[in-house]
């Protein structure tokens, strides 16, 4: 009830600040300053200290509290606290010995904890987030990203870095078929000129080697047979290709198969007006 | 008559030059850059092997986005962290041949940093992760990523550090992309801040094609660039985002 400048009242205990208190409370019993044979302990940098205060020095403020350094050890400490405290009270006796125990479990579990991996907390700060926010809003905004993909991929097409697994491009398939119209009419007037004889199979192979012309280099005209199962297998793969997939447009298959059937008709009708005229 | 129309002034025209930004006929950076650490990948004597995991705890999000990662990335195993020291996770991973590391760390449920770190004593980059979005909370996308190897696409990466960087990117990806799968991955670099998106393409013509997402998305800026690998006391730091120095320009960009 009386002012003390160390107690602190809660709600439902006062405590007490004065760095000497063994307990912690403010208790008449537990005061430092109400009571003239006391004794603690605090620690210092790791070690633990007895500290004591009789009557005999209470006139002496410098000399009041006595220091006794404890013994590393945890059992031999608290034999030095006994025969420190020997004829003191039971229960400062008893006090001290159990906030010894504590100071020291906790400066264990502080080694123990620097040995471990320690978590730095790096605080947010809220204008800077909000900054990089917005800016990133920005930036992607200005990024445009689908459309810089598909530029890219687009290119990537255009450098031929696929090689052969896409059956367009469409423009070169257009030019690559007049070209192929205006040199299958000469071929076939300079193949008729040498045998006429033939039957379908020689047909044939005119037509395969005008689709290969329209896939692969306009200059190669040589009929050989790797060619020609090359050329088949790449026919098969192709359509199988946009069978499977089903998106790749019908135009380009579909287109040549009827090319394929028109060159048929062109050179069976030509023999016949050939050997009428002849 | 009216005056022509003048080409509006943007962030990107106004940039300001940057002195390391690469000519892309330099000899130097070439050379640089066939005997830096990524040599051996871009000469094809490794294939990547990538180790993903978190910080302590991670919450579901963070769980799930470490899942889909993984999927994105061919080749990459993802490790739950139960209090280990990186110090010593990092030779292990090199003893069992992983060539790559990427922590993800994780805030309040959200993952919001990214460690990656190039194994066999690499540089280590330290980023800062954003508006990460799950598979499902991305709209109008397609369905799983399959197991085939993505292409990879490196947007906007000019200067030194960008290009020490865009190669770390690409280094996580094996060296062959199949191109049956039809998947690519892209990061862009856009005033520093790199996005990462995962599509499927088809071509439909020519000139046009059609892109699907599929997979998570997330951005990232970079914060910091050690030589070595991770080590926040002892490492050399190549570069550090120093907010006073570096943020005093609205055009100036780094990467």
């Amino acid at each position: 009830r009386q002012f003390c400048s160390y107690k602190i009242t809660t709600k439902t205990q006062n405590f007490c600040r004065n760095e000497y208190n063994l307990t912690g409370l403010c208790n008449r019993s537990s005061c430092p300053l109400a009571n003239s044979q006391y004794a603690t302990i605090r620690e210092e940098k790791g070690r633990c200290y007895l500290y004591m205060k009789t009557i005999e020095r209470a006139a002496f403020p410098r000399r009041l509290w006595e220091r006794v350094l404890l013994n590393k050890n945890y059992e031999k400490a608290l034999e030095e606290i006994d025969e420190n405290l020997i004829y003191w009270p039971r229960f400062i006796r008893h006090k001290c010995k159990q906030r010894f125990t504590k100071i020291t479990q906790y400066l264990i579990r502080i080694r123990k904890l620097t040995l471990k991996r320690q978590r730095k907390l790096v605080p947010l700060r809220r204008k800077i987030e909000r900054r990089e926010n917005r800016r990133e809003e920005k930036a992607l905004i200005a990024a445009q990203l689908d459309n810089a993909i598909e530029k890219e991929l687009l290119e990537r097409l255009k450098q031929d870095t696929y090689g052969d697994i896409y059956n367009f491009p469409i423009h070169a398939f257009d030019k690559a078929l007049q070209q192929q119209d205006a040199e299958s009419e000469s071929e076939s007037d300079a193949e008729k000129e040498e045998d006429e004889e033939d039957t379908d199979t020689r047909e044939f192979v005119e037509a395969d080697d005008s689709d290969l012309s329209d896939f692969e280099d306009m200059d190669k005209l040589e009929t050989s047979s790797e060619e020609e199962e090359e050329e088949e297998e790449e026919v098969e793969k192709k359509a199988s290709y946009s069978k499977s997939k089903g998106k790749t447009p019908l135009k380009g298959p579909a287109r040549r198969k009827r090319r394929y059937i028109e060159i048929e008709y062109e050179e069976e009708t030509e023999p016949t007006t050939k050997t009428k005229a002849a | 008559q009216a005056p022509p129309k003048a080409v509006p002034k943007t962030i990107e025209n106004q940039r300001v030059y940057d002195e390391t930004t690469v000519d892309p006929n330099d000899e130097e950076v070439a050379f640089d850059e066939a005997t830096d650490e990524f040599a051996p990948y871009f000469n094809r004597q490794t294939v990547p092997k990538i180790l993903i995991t978190t910080s302590d705890r991670p919450r579901g999000r963070t769980v799930r986005f470490c899942e889909q990662l993984s999927t994105v990335i061919p080749n990459s195993h993802v490790y739950y962290r139960r209090g280990l020291a990186l110090k010593r996770i990092i030779p292990q991973c090199i003893a069992r041949d992983f060539t790559d590391l990427i922590v993800i760390n994780e805030d309040r449920k959200i993952p919001n940093g990214l460690v990656l770190s190039h194994l066999p004593d690499g540089p280590t980059a330290h980023f800062r992760m954003s508006s990460v979005r799950l598979r499902k909370e991305i709209k109008r996308r397609g369905k799983e990523p399959t197991e085939h190897v993505p292409e990879v696409i490196l947007n906007n990466f000019t200067t030194r550090l960008g290009h020490s960087v865009g190669r770390m990117f690409a280094s996580l990806f094996p060296h062959d992309p199949q191109f049956i799968g039809r998947q690519v991955a892209t990061f862009h670099n856009q005033r520093d801040y790199i996005f990462f998106r995962f599509h499927r393409y088809i071509f439909k013509s020519e000139k046009k094609v059609g892109i699907q997402e599929l997979g998570p998305r997330f951005t990232l800026k970079l914060r910091s660039l050690q030589k070595g690998t991770f080590d926040s006391k002892f490492g050399e730091y190549e570069w550090i985002h120093k907010r006073r120095e570096m943020d005093t320009s609205r055009r100036k960009f780094h990467l």
